[in-house]
């Protein structure tokens, strides 16, 4: 293992939202990660970091980097999703006005990850949270 | 297409001060942040109403070439100062998004593929 970081992430903190993908960024820089492979992962990360901070009660991101592969993995303490397959639908989004407003609320949070990822699992328990892993080949 | 040349043609100003020239590869125009990362790739000029931290960290994440913001909305000094420290050119001119969006395609920016 090259690297093994976990980042914590505030519930509703806009503020600071992107700050942990930005940190991952700088570490896969530093790497030499192939740009194609960075932006990929960075998409994935943000949306995740988003997720966390706009639905759940807060969370963290696992970030590790080996020889032949990146792992991210977003995992929280939140209300869950009831109905997966409605949730990875596009445009299909249960975002509060407030963050509509700023732009995000999209729907497409959840596709997006699952488009960039070359392995992509969502699990989640109603009224526990949700727990999503993420695999990107080198 | 280069910024300073975007600078120029379409009277926008700069409001993150002096900064390294770069090619704008491709546009895009949008204000929805989820549809900008799923299309968003290096060297894009991004057009958006929404001024605010969000947009700096997208830019920053997918290395855009510029923030363009439309109408001379206001943009608040913490998002400036946050794009100076990520080193993202962000411009503001008094045209609607349309009008700059013209400009991009007139000079030959292609449009910004779904990535």
């Amino acid at each position: 293992m090259i690297i093994k970081e976990t980042y914590p992430v505030k519930a509703d903190d806009m503020t600071c939202a992107g700050d942990v993908s930005a940190r991952i960024k700088r570490h896969m820089k530093r790497l030499g990660i192939p740009s194609s492979i960075m932006r990929r992962v960075s998409v994935c990360t943000y949306e995740a970091e988003i997720n966390l901070v706009i639905h759940s009660d807060g969370g963290q991101i696992d970030f590790e980097i080996s020889e032949d592969r990146i792992l991210v993995r977003a995992r929280d303490v939140g209300p869950g999703i009831p109905d997966i397959d409605k949730a990875m639908t596009e445009g299909w989004s249960t975002a509060s006005n407030e963050v509509r407003n700023m732009g995000f609320g999209a729907g497409m949070g959840l596709p997006n990850m699952k488009r960039n990822a070359d392995d992509f699992h969502i699990s989640s328990v109603v009224g526990e949270g949700t727990d999503i892993s993420m695999i990107f080949n080198i | 297409m280069k910024v300073s040349d975007f600078e120029r043609i379409s009277g926008a100003k700069c409001l993150t001060g002096p900064y390294e020239d770069r090619e704008i590869a491709c546009g895009y125009t949008c204000d929805l942040l989820s549809h900008v990362m799923g299309r968003g790739q290096a060297d894009m000029a991004w057009i958006t109403v929404q001024a605010h931290m969000n947009v700096i960290a997208v830019a920053a994440l997918l290395d855009f070439a510029c923030v363009i913001i439309p109408e001379s909305l206001p943009v608040e000094a913490p998002i400036v100062a946050k794009a100076k420290d990520e080193d993202i050119i962000l411009l503001s001119s008094d045209r609607t998004a349309y009008e700059l969006v013209m400009l991009l395609a007139e000079n030959g920016v292609a449009p910004a593929k779904k990535g």
